[in-house]
């Protein structure tokens, strides 16, 4: 019982990062019927925005300290960041600390702004071109995307911790009248899937009692129609497009205490989150947020010593023999529309 | 007189032969003139340096570079000498190698043992390379050593760990200067019994390919002779980014230890996981739970941050060990380049080093007389202490560092901090407990 509880837990973050990625390349293709493969270098910069704030937050002057030396035996260099000589070490300290929740700010205009370029600058030259073309042409973008981040923050991982406040883990099992020790769950996953679950229904609620998410979803039921009555569907769309970017840099942001960012992450979630869009039905938003939750359960399950004992190999492949599965007996996947990819 | 007869399938067979013949690479023909592949005629000898340029170990890669780079550029005579003041073989003298300025070509492994193949193929066929050395990974390793051995050039390999490089796969044109997992074992298991107390359950992760295996024998080996008992040991895929479902039921099992045989990217990530799930803040058995990496680097210790901080592992060389050799190479190094060398480039350094000292002292880039000035070399002065190219094998063996993440780094560099140096005897095993055979020297020509 205890392992179960466990992987579902496990299960909930993972399937977090899956949908919110997901319901970005949901929205992207609903709206705008691209299928862009650049989703998963959009999750990645997103997570390097975290990076570079606090870069920018760590910005320091040097001091000398002759008392101690470097490792060429030269008096050591010390670095202070000037948050400290603004706001007092103290509070400059727990600025730094806060770096990644501070992100959020920082990336939501960031993303917004690289997507409506990215629509503009590139993808909206490729509506009419067929999905295989939009494809090469994204995973291209991807590629020259995740070359430019190795080239200015290396290849290796890079650290980007929660606050101290966050640090640790949660014992869920003593809460449940466990032993100790047997279900723990770190804070900050507990913080990423509420944060998930937030900007989803923030999404769904923009959609559903807007009057913009009115007109997109009517665009996205049927763009003739919409333009007829005089709407520039085009430029909500291209929003729609900053929006779907800012939902996976988001993801990404978030995700950096998770794992320390590089600059491959994005690839590294890419194809399971097509995975999670085909499952939950292409273009719907509903689907593409239940796939990523039961994909990622499924996954942590999948995972499980006594699981692995009796189906080696089991771990690897068991999101794609779901998939199989689903898209055998549900070809329109778990909940997608007639007609969408059909043509 | 006699006629010739043209059957069809007379001109099949000879025509398949012939065609046969052709398809050979040049590498694997040679020339009866040469003596050997790639025999230097000018007044320069071309090295290559096959490292990932590219990739998820590019930063290593890099750092294997710029050693490399500041080899050549000592064995030219340029900089100030770095271990070549402290070698004990004084074959060196900074006039290039047998005369011949050092000149180098370099690839991009990209960390694939495909890509690795055929940029070094390119660098002996096209460039002329007459040693072949770097790399990030024992895959690669295994993978270029068969390659040189087939094309009759010396391997001097990089950054390769696993047991199979100087066992089961051991050539006879390659040598490995870098330690091995099965040392890491022997070297740990000691310290972690001082430590933790020969009474503990581990638990292991182990990323699913070659290395990992080795890793977790070895450790499990070594623990399990100190009397700990190994409870589980799960195999993760090598493509993992989130280890928080392998991670989540350790503390299930009763284990009190955990450890991850993993390496770059998935050390990074498992080892993040594992202390953000608060294992090491957990009372297991009684007894404080602790975390191991066997294998460290700080290149890669950087990525997982202040998450290394008390976590015991082995390295090859460090920086901030204080011989002559380790301080003349980390002066030059930082000098040059602003920053103190990883252990990477320290084996890149010293290998390139070593081929151009064997070369001085057989006299000839023949790779069978090379090979021969390796075998069963004994040197000090390279930063390992008193260090042997064994004959049997191609491993060297050197003493091995047991490190442990620093509680109060001074620096981004200033990660590890050594615990032990443990003796060369103390990690020295019979060469043929890896099994493989070494065959033959192959010259090429």
């Amino acid at each position: 019982m205890e392992a179960i509880i466990l992987q579902v837990l496990n299960g909930l973050d993972k399937g977090s990062a899956y949908a919110l990625i997901a319901l970005g390349l949901t929205l992207i293709f609903g709206t705008l019927g691209v299928v862009n493969f650049a989703h998963g270098a959009l999750f990645m910069i997103g997570a390097f925005c975290a990076v570079t704030l606090s870069r920018i937050l760590t910005l320091s002057h040097t001091i000398i300290d002759e008392t101690r030396t470097d490792f060429l035996g030269n008096p050591l260099k010390v670095d202070v960041p000037y948050v400290y000589g603004w706001f007092g070490e103290s509070a400059g300290a727990a600025i730094i600390d806060w770096a990644v929740p501070l992100s959020i700010l920082f990336a939501i205009p960031v993303m917004i702004t690289l997507g409506v370029v990215m629509e503009r600058g590139l993808i909206k030259h490729f509506y009419k071109r067929p999905h295989a073309d939009q494809i090469l042409v994204t995973f291209g973008l991807a590629i020259v995307l995740q070359e430019v981040i190795k080239y200015f923050y290396g290849a290796n991982p890079i650290p980007t911790p929660a606050p101290d406040a966050f640090r640790g883990s949660f014992d869920f099992g003593a809460m449940l009248g466990f032993d100790p020790n047997i279900i723990i769950y770190p804070y900050w996953r507990i913080i990423y899937f509420v944060f998930a679950a937030i900007i989803i229904g923030g999404v769904f609620a923009f959609l559903q009692f807007t009057t913009f998410g009115m007109v997109v979803r009517a665009g996205m039921a049927d763009r003739e129609t919409v333009q007829l009555l005089g709407i520039n569907i085009d430029r909500r769309f291209t929003l729609m497009f900053g929006l779907a970017a800012a939902v996976a840099g988001l993801a990404g942001v978030m995700y950096t205490p998770i794992n320390s960012p590089n600059y491959h992450m994005g690839m590294d979630f890419l194809v399971l989150s097509f995975v999670v869009v085909v499952v939950g039905g292409m273009g719907s938003l509903p689907g593409a947020v239940l796939a990523g939750f039961v994909l990622g359960i499924l996954e942590s399950f999948a995972s499980m010593r006594e699981v692995l004992e009796v189906l080696p190999g089991i771990n690897q492949i068991i999101i794609y023999l779901v998939a199989i599965i689903i898209l055998l007996t549900r070809p329109r996947g778990l909940m997608g529309r007639k007609g969408v990819m059909e043509d | 007189m006699s006629k010739t007869t043209l059957t069809r399938r007379g001109v099949l067979s000879r025509g398949a032969v012939a065609g046969a013949g052709l398809a050979v690479p040049t590498i694997f023909t040679g020339s009866s003139v040469a003596g050997f592949t790639n025999e230097p005629t000018g007044g320069a000898v071309t090295l290559g340096f096959n490292v990932p340029q590219t990739g998820p170990y590019a930063d290593e890669g890099a750092d294997e570079l710029r050693a490399f780079e500041l080899a050549v550029e000592h064995l030219n005579g340029g900089g100030d000498g770095g271990m070549m003041s402290t070698f004990s073989s004084n074959a060196l003298e900074g006039t290039g190698i047998l005369g011949k300025k050092v000149e180098y070509v370099t690839g991009d492994t990209q960390t694939k043992s495909d890509a690795a193949r055929a940029s070094a193929r390119s660098m002996i066929e096209k460039d002329g390379a007459v040693m072949i050395s770097g790399g990030s990974s024992s895959g690669v390793a295994v993978a270029v050593q068969a390659l040189c051995q087939e094309a009759g050039v010396i391997f001097m390999a990089g950054l390769t760990h696993s047991n199979d490089t100087t066992g089961k796969d051991k050539k006879a044109n390659g040598f490995r200067h870098f330690f091995n997992s099965y040392m890491s074992g022997a070297a740990l298991a000691p310290i972690l019994g001082a430590n933790y107390g020969n009474d503990r359950k581990a638990y292991h992760l182990t990323a699913d390919y070659n290395w990992g295996y080795t890793t977790e024998e070895a450790v499990r080996t070594s623990t399990e002779a100190i009397g700990w008992e190994t409870v589980a040991a799960v195999k993760t895929p090598l493509t993992q980014t989130d280890f928080s479902s392998y991670i989540a039921p350790v503390l299930q099992s009763g284990a009190d230890v955990l450890v991850l045989n993993h390496y770059g990217g998935n050390m990074v990530n498992s080892l993040t996981n594992a202390v953000q799930f608060g294992l090491r803040d957990k009372i297991v058995n009684g007894k404080q739970f602790e975390i191991v990496v066997p294998l460290y680097s700080r290149l890669m210790a950087k990525g997982a941050g202040a998450n290394v901080k008390g976590i015991f592992g082995s390295t090859n060389w460090h920086w901030s060990l204080t011989d002559a050799g380790s301080q003349a190479f980390v002066k030059s190094f930082g000098t040059k380049y602003g920053f103190p060398p990883s252990q990477a480039a320290h084996t890149c350094y010293v290998q390139t080093l070593l081929y151009a000292d064997a070369v001085a002292r057989a006299g000839s880039f023949n790779p069978c007389a090379v090979a021969e000035a390796l075998e069963g070399f004994e040197f000090d002065g390279m930063g390992n202490g008193p260090t042997l190219y064994r004959a049997e094998d191609h491993q060297c063996f050197k003493d091995v560092l047991v490190v442990k993440g620093k509680e109060n780094p001074t620096s981004e560099f200033d990660l590890l901090e050594i615990v032990e140096v443990t003796p060369a005897a103390q990690v020295t095993y019979d060469a043929s407990i890896f099994g493989g055979d070494l065959g033959s020297c192959n010259p090429g020509a």
